[in-house]
């Protein structure tokens, strides 16, 4: 038995049976590759003798190309994908198909972002292929996706046609079960050796030469289209051959359709995918209660088995619900309803159905939807009905077109009530989903229980909380659903401020064991609780644990990690494993992961192991509540009435809860709502000192999250202030200011997430105390509701005049306020401090195209948006339309800015005698070239309005609507480096090749980030990363450079960490530049293994190393007599390795390949130096593009 | 001519012995060092710092990625299978022991009384014929006491000898308030050989960025006379072997040290700056000089000018100072 998740399962038969494996990352599919990665990269051999060859590609449909081309140079190739990547595919998918070619794609499906981008799971993606001609096979469950791959990859090679191998994301592919293997002999004895010689003949080849591909005509395309009918029309038969070989091997038996339920079902409900599961627990139940219902499970989708289906079909059946798990807007029923629906239609008219079955559709599950047995049931309830409801929605309340069902949220499966069930609410980085998934191998291993583990994750990166569900008993576990609401015997809450914010005991049954983790002794943890969850414990006769798990680990020298000692206390009161036999295999299971390496660790782990045991407690629990603290409204203060109704159930962890009408049908969400999301990550907040403080405002430049910001103010407007608001004369460029200019470093404490850049970046240090600088951590219990009061009223001071701020330093620029705040990014992160800057400088006149990636999770992932309003109610106006597009989705903005703004000049000319002249004169002669311009501009355009109302002309009123375009805007295209070195480097070459104004930020953190750190083309020579495991083995691309050779086109190449200034300066040129401009900026991220509290050291180590070279090449300097490139950096200075020794994505590799680091850190440095040389020859370089003069002698001349 | 000397209780061919250094790192430059003649080796240090830090990067950065991202588990591939720093350097010993003939002394460099001293038995199990301690430990704190400073060397030494059996040589600074007094200490508690003196990277102040620096001056010959005074002023007061080492450039100085009662020479600097060839020459040396003093063995060089070899003991007084001080020059038979 195994115990894995469903993207392993699919790898370990993909990677045993193929030999080239083309991959680009995608969530959920991601996983499959890296495992496939890795054992390449161990040098595993598989069944055909081979180590397969990995190959990452610069995009979905580059993987699609290359396998196409695998298969037809004569290779067994394969892939793995999801979503976007799967439309990618969609071309190469009708040519592998067309030319009759065996190979499976492996599909995680996911969502397909429409009104918004969804990572979750459904049909969507699969559905928009089934007009390739690809076969498509659905697993429903983790033991189906290993043998449906293997099944998949049998009919392929026999039938000559492709397989899309799909199963549900996250829901699927992520969730743990405890599996049968099938052992690498039985998948050597299925797999047809002939029919792989046969595909190898059909190879291209010199030796027997073809032509394949060809171009056809009117005359013949038609009949080769239907050439390929027989081969689809035996595929089925083939594909049921396959599954009975595989079930004498294996014992498994599986059908092309399957029915389950009453043997005279009159009411039936068909589906694939995971919601199998639930389906077939709610038939179970009700069959049990004598119910005559039933449950069709498709396998096989494409080519459509109508055969199957109706033999399965129990005559009896009277009424039919089919779901899909997709949504085609616009169509009279989903793919799998109008199959089902024209199966029967054609049985009847073939005479072999006399009565045709009612028969409606539905969706649910849509983008991982909770799809429970209650739901299941409600919908074989409905069919009751004479006419049952068409098409309908289950799992989401539709007030707009009223097509949901209603279901019974108490339902329970006879099979829920047979299993154990067990939460737990942990954060990201506290390690209870590893320990939890150690837990289920445990469980897993030492039991005959059947074993379930699935993993929920919150949208932030950073303080991010994971809710795991487990389940065990002696069935296997078909619940493809989470632990629903009083079902848990065993809820544990491993972080102790989650008690006020999520009502986790609400999943908590009868009786149930509550563990927390708490810093309260025994005799006080009661008391600490809200009065809710008392009321609760005590309603539900809840056993209470505490233990102090930080404070353990804090004694054994665990740090904070307490994931061994919430582990070990589960076990030591769920009472599934004796608890000798459960210490004893976590401290197997430690020993494995540390082994001899870490003999201190093993001691650490092991005391903190035995401390817990020791330091658990029972607490008695009151038969009344008596707590004062209850739970504190979700949202704070006032707020808009659409944040407080939706955004705030959002928060709270109720989105499911809003019906369809609450929420925007085009996808257009509210700015600003990140500031009602108070989180209060940090232990230690920065608290300014004003005696030290020189106003250099570095410290709001390096804050990731705006947590800490400057204000300028007159000091009479700090009337009223409280007491402990300190506010001081600027110092320094008092000419520009008015007089009793005063200025204040504020904190916004329950934003910050305590990363301590802003202390790290501060160049003052009390000369008395070398220790305190003029901003210094402090712990935040000591100061928060000060520094809250503070914060508010800090909020209430007017922004200053920007007209005012001198924004070529740091001190003026940092003034400005941040139009992008709060965000969910990583503690520390590299990116956030970039795309902020450029909200306080230009951001409210900004359009902003983000590519999918981190900056587009952070920037858009609901509940909140970190993109916010000045006063005004100016700010970015945010989209991220794709990943691969984002350069020509920004373009196609910036285009529609000038038509608008072209627009508006032309009716303002057509008006112009009817309007003061000096105004139309000033509005269109107006060079906004900097913030007094602008401002200047905005009131002649207020004045515009005012004049144009008077005027009745149908004009006046159109350029009233258009007059804002007279203001300059600005246009930024956001993404990293996965966007534009990779994926959307064709397009972005594009863009830059336009010569339109764009400003182009880089993001580049060197990896793809956001799906987990894979090879990119920005990853630099020796680099250890997913899919490079042996170190990246060729330089990382000179985007730069590339750019820099229109020689139109401003480029920058900056790291604030290390030259802050120059930076700022960057933003500032690149803005002012009237064409595109590339900022590729310097991004550590925690992919190259740092702890990010260095984020600002890593960047000086790169730019000094020579890694990171910082320059600006200005195309206007061209004009000016100068070279256009300038290099802010001096030459390397430190030794690579000096810079590559601190990141462990170098480190790493002198441990695993150590002679391949040695090389690769000799030729980085070589490189770095010779980098560097050429930069400094570009930058002596004139260019004037004169004519030569007639006395230069002709050269040609011989 | 008989060089053969005695040291841990390890009969070697002659007592010049490298000490450590990157030298032992490759098997060639190792094996260069024994074509060289060296008597024994001792390989470069495992540092506890190092296997720690190792330890806890590596939990930090692999094991523990934790950070409860839906679309990312991890970040960094996870090879829980590659060697650790412990793992390379007991292979590393396995492997100058398949390949030397002469002895291989293993070197661990630590201060704590912490797990890490298990890894000596690794160090035996993988063949090492003797073991170097180094306790590189700076007392940086006013309030810390010589008898704490003291005591730390002693427990360590101590729990070391529970853990092995093989002779353990202990690599001491020189700032003891009494050095002989420690070294004694030692021995009592264990050790078969003490080697004077360990020397301490010296940080320093770069007056252009206001930053310190830390960098390692390579020693140079007058290094050398600090441990000649305490080599000659321990000959035959303990019984432990007495390694000399620090700023031994030439064959003149190793042969100053042998007189001064060292039982074994450890070379460095030297060789990191000449190549391992400066072995030999020094060796060629010890012997051209020995040949011309009409010495046949090298016990009788050894201690022949020790303090309690010399006659004019009056001559070890504290008033020499001013003498040296006064013409740059050292008098015979001043040692204190």
């Amino acid at each position: 038995m195994l115990t894995i998740d469903g993207n392993e399962a699919a790898a370990r038969v993909a990677y045993q049976t193929n030999e080239v494996i083309a991959i680009y990352p995608i969530t959920p599919a991601s996983p499959m590759g890296e495992w496939a990665d890795e054992w390449a990269a161990r040098g595993q051999p598989n069944l055909l003798g081979v180590i397969p060859r990995v190959v990452e590609m610069q995009s979905e449909g580059g993987a699609a190309g290359a396998t196409h081309g695998a298969l037809q140079g004569g290779a067994l190739a394969t892939g793995f994908t999801a979503s976007q990547g799967l439309l990618l595919m969609i071309p190469n998918m009708y040519k592998i198909a067309g030319e009759l070619t065996p190979t499976v794609l492996h599909v995680a499906s996911r969502s397909i972002a429409a009104q918004a981008l969804s990572i979750f799971g459904d049909h969507t993606d699969v559905m928009s292929t089934r007009m390739t001609g690809y076969a498509m096979l659905c697993s429903a469950s983790v033991q189906e996706v290993m043998d449906f791959a293997l099944i998949a990859q049998m009919a392929t090679l026999r039938a000559r046609v492709p397989f899309l191998h799909f199963f549900d994301g996250f829901r699927t592919s992520h969730e743990i079960n405890k599996i049968e293997e099938i052992p690498p002999e039985v998948m050597q004895r299925l797999i047809d050796s002939d029919a792989i010689a046969q595909h190898r003949r059909r190879a291209m080849s010199p030796d027997h030469p073809v032509l394949r591909g060809s171009s056809q005509n009117p005359d013949v395309y038609f009949q080769g289209r239907e050439s390929v009918n027989p081969f689809y029309a035996a595929t089925p038969g083939i594909v049921h051959e396959c599954m009975q070989a595989f079930a004498a091997h294996t014992g498994r038996r599986y059908g092309l359709v399957e029915y389950h339920g009453h043997a005279q079902a009159e009411r039936v409900m068909i589906l694939m995918g995971s919601g199998i599961g639930a389906a077939l627990e709610a038939v179970d139940t009700l069959v049990a209660r004598g119910e005559p219902v039933g449950l069709l499970k498709v396998r096989l989708y494409r080519p459509f088995p109508a055969d199957a289906l109706l033999d399965a079909l129990p005559e009896t059946v009277r009424s039919i619900a089919v779901l899909d798990r997709t949504k085609e807007p616009g169509a009279d029923g989903e793919p799998l309803y109008k199959d089902v629906a024209s199966a029967l239609l054609q049985a009847h008219t073939r005479g072999r159905l006399e009565e045709l079955p009612r028969v409606c559709g539905g969706r649910y599950g849509l983008s991982s939807k909770e799809f429970t047995p209650g739901m299941a049931a409600a919908v074989l309830d409905a069919l009751r009905a004479a006419q049952p409801p068409h098409p309908f929605t289950i799992g989401i309340h539709d007030d707009v077109s009223h097509t949901s069902l209603e279901w019974d949220p108490g339902f329970r499966s006879d099979a829920s009530r047979r299993m154990t069930h067990c939460v737990f609410y942990g954060l990201g980085s506290d390690g209870t989903v590893s320990a939890n998934k150690n837990s289920i191998k445990i469980i897993g291993r030492c039991t005959d229980h059947q074993v379930q583990g699935y993993f929920q994750y919150d949208s932030k990166k950073a303080g991010a909380v994971t809710v795991s569900h487990l389940r065990f008993g002696p069935e296997p576990i078909h619940s493809t659903y989470l632990v629903e609401p009083d079902s848990a015997a065993f809820v544990a809450c491993h972080q102790p401020n989650f008690l006020t914010r999520y009502p986790m005991l609400e999943k908590a049954r009868q009786g149930a064991t509550f563990l927390l983790n708490t810093p309260h002794p025994p005799e006080r943890v009661w008391d600490s609780l809200p009065r809710e969850v008392q009321q609760q414990i005590i309603d539900k006769q809840i056993r209470l644990y505490a233990i102090d798990a930080y404070g353990i680990a804090r004694e054994t020298g665990m740090g904070r990690r307490i994931n061994t000692i919430m582990q070990t206390a589960f076990f030591a009161i769920s009472g599934i494993l004796d608890t000798d036999t459960a210490v004893r295999e976590i401290k197997a299971m430690v020993e494995k992961t540390y082994g001899r390496k870490g003999q201190r660790l093993l001691q650490r782990n092991y005391a903190a192991i035995d401390a817990s045991l020791a330091h658990l407690h029972r607490i008695e629990v009151p038969q009344q509540p008596g707590s004062r603290i209850s739970m504190p409204p979700v949202i704070q203060g006032e707020a808009p009435e659409f944040v407080r109704e939706v955004t705030a159930t959002l928060i709270a962890g109720r989105g499911d809860e809003p019906p369809v009408s609450a929420i925007p049908p085009d996808g257009t969400w509210p700015l600003g709502t990140a500031a009602y999301e108070k989180r209060a990550l940090a232990m230690e907040i920065p608290v300014w000192d004003a005696a030290l403080c020189t106003h250099c405002g570095k410290c709001p430049l390096a804050c990731p999250h705006a947590a800490i910001r400057s204000k300028m103010f007159p000091a009479g407007a700090a009337t009223g202030a409280p007491e402990s608001f300190v506010h001081v004369p600027v110092k320094g460029g008092r000419k520009e200011l008015p007089p009793d200019t005063h200025i204040r470093y504020q904190v916004a404490p329950d934003d910050c997430t305590g990363c301590g850049l802003c202390v790290d970046i501060c160049p003052i240090r009390d000369r008395e105390n070398p220790e305190r600088k003029a901003i210094n951590l402090t712990p935040v219990e000591q100061v928060r509701a000060r520094e809250r009061e503070n914060w508010s009223f800090f909020l209430s001071l007017p922004e200053f005049d920007r007209r005012a701020l001198k924004v070529t330093t740091l001190k003026g620029a940092m003034t400005l306020q941040p139009l992008f705040e709060f965000s969910g990014a990583c503690v520390g992160c590299g990116e956030t401090p970039y795309i902020k800057l450029a909200t306080q400088l230009f951001g409210d006149r900004m359009l902003i195209a983000n590519a999918t990636g981190c900056s587009s999770i952070y920037g858009g992932n609901l509940p909140t948006t970190p993109y916010t309003t000045n006063p005004e109610g100016r700010g970015p106006a945010w989209n991220n339309s794709l990943f691969e597009d984002n350069a020509e989705f920004g373009l196609g903005l910036r285009t529609a800015v000038d038509m608008r703004s072209a627009h508006a000049r032309g009716l303002l000319r057509d008006l112009a005698d009817r309007l003061d002249p000096d105004l139309v004169r000033d509005l269109l002669e107006a060079r906004q070239r900097d913030e007094a311009d602008i401002h200047e501009q905005r009131e002649r355009v207020a004045w515009l309005k005012q004049a144009l109302a008077a005027l009745p002309d149908p004009k006046a009123a159109e350029l009233r609507e258009a007059a804002d375009y007279l203001v300059k805007k600005s246009v930024w295209l956001i993404g990293g480096d996965g966007w534009a070195y990779d994926i959307g480097y064709g397009g972005l070459d594009h863009v830059l090749a336009s010569g339109r104004d764009v400003n182009i930020l880089v993001l580049d953190t060197e990896v793809y980030s956001n799906t987990g750190g894979q090879t990119s083309k920005a990853t630099p020579l020796g680099a250890v990363a997913k899919f490079s495991a042996g170190g990246k083995p060729v330089m990382k691309k000179d985007l730069a450079m590339m750019a820099m050779a229109y020689g139109n086109v401003y480029v920058a190449q900056v790291a604030f960490g290390a030259k802050d200034v120059q930076t700022l300066r960057a933003f500032l040129d690149a803005e002012s530049y009237e064409g595109p401009s590339l900022i590729i900026a310097y991004s550590p991220c925690i992919a190259h293994g740092v702890d990010l509290s260095n984020n600002l050291r890593q960047q000086s180590l790169a730019v000094q190393a020579g890694h990171w070279p910082l320059f600006r090449y200005d195309p206007r300097r061209i004009e000016q007599g100068e070279s256009p490139l300038h290099i802010d950096s001096k030459p390397p200075s430190i030794p690579y390795e000096a810079f590559a020794d601190t990141e462990t994505r170098f480190a790493v590799l002198s441990r695993t390949h150590p002679d391949a680091a040695q090389r690769f850190m000799k030729q980085a440095q070589a490189h770095a130096r010779e980098k560097f040389q050429l930069y400094e020859q570009l930058a002596q370089i004139r260019l004037d593009g004169t004519p030569e003069s007639p006395d230069t002698p002709d050269r040609s001349a011989p | 001519m008989n060089l053969t000397s005695k040291w841990l209780g390890l009969t070697l061919k002659n007592p010049l012995v490298p000490s450590a250094s990157p030298l032992s790192r490759s098997l060639d430059s190792a094996r260069a060092l024994e074509d060289a003649g060296a008597g024994a080796i001792v390989m470069y240090s495992l540092f506890e710092e190092a296997v720690t830090a190792e330890e806890e990067a590596m939990v930090r950065f692999l094991h523990h990625q934790d950070h409860g991202h839906a679309e990312a588990e991890d970040f960094l591939p996870d090879h829980m299978d590659f060697p650790s720093e412990l793992d390379r350097y007991l292979e590393h010993v396995a492997a100058l022991k398949a390949s030397l003939e002469i002895p291989v002394v293993a070197s661990l460099n630590g201060v704590t009384d912490g797990g890490w001293l298990e890894y000596a038995r690794d160090l035996q199990d993988a063949g090492a014929d003797a073991l170097e301690l180094n306790v590189y430990y700076i007392a940086g704190v006013p309030w810390e006491e010589c008898e704490q400073v003291e005591q730390r060397y002693v427990t360590l030494l101590h729990h070391l000898r529970e853990e092995i059996s093989i002779p353990i040589n202990m690599k001491l600074s020189p700032f003891f308030s009494s050095i002989g007094h420690m070294v004694k200490r030692m021995e009592n508690a264990g050790a078969a050989g003490v080697s004077l003196f360990n020397r301490f990277y010296q940080p320093d102040i770069d007056i252009d960025t206001l930053q310190l620096q830390h960098s390692l001056h390579p020693s140079n010959a007058n290094d050398c006379l600090l441990a000649m005074r305490w080599v000659a002023m321990l000959y035959h007061r303990v019984n432990c072997s007495i390694g000399a080492t620090g700023g031994i450039q030439s064959g003149e100085d190793a042969v100053k040290l042998l007189l001064a009662g060292a039982d074994v020479v450890h070379l460095c600097t030297t060789l990191l700056q000449h190549g391992p060839g400066r072995l030999r020459e020094i060796l060629d040396f010890i012997q051209e000089w020995m040949a011309r003093q009409n010495f046949e063995a090298l016990d009788e060089v050894r201690g022949r000018m020790s303090q309690c070899a010399v006659n004019d003991t009056s001559a070890f007084e504290r008033t020499n100072y001013i003498q040296i001080l006064d013409s740059h020059s050292h008098g015979r038979g001043v040692w204190s």
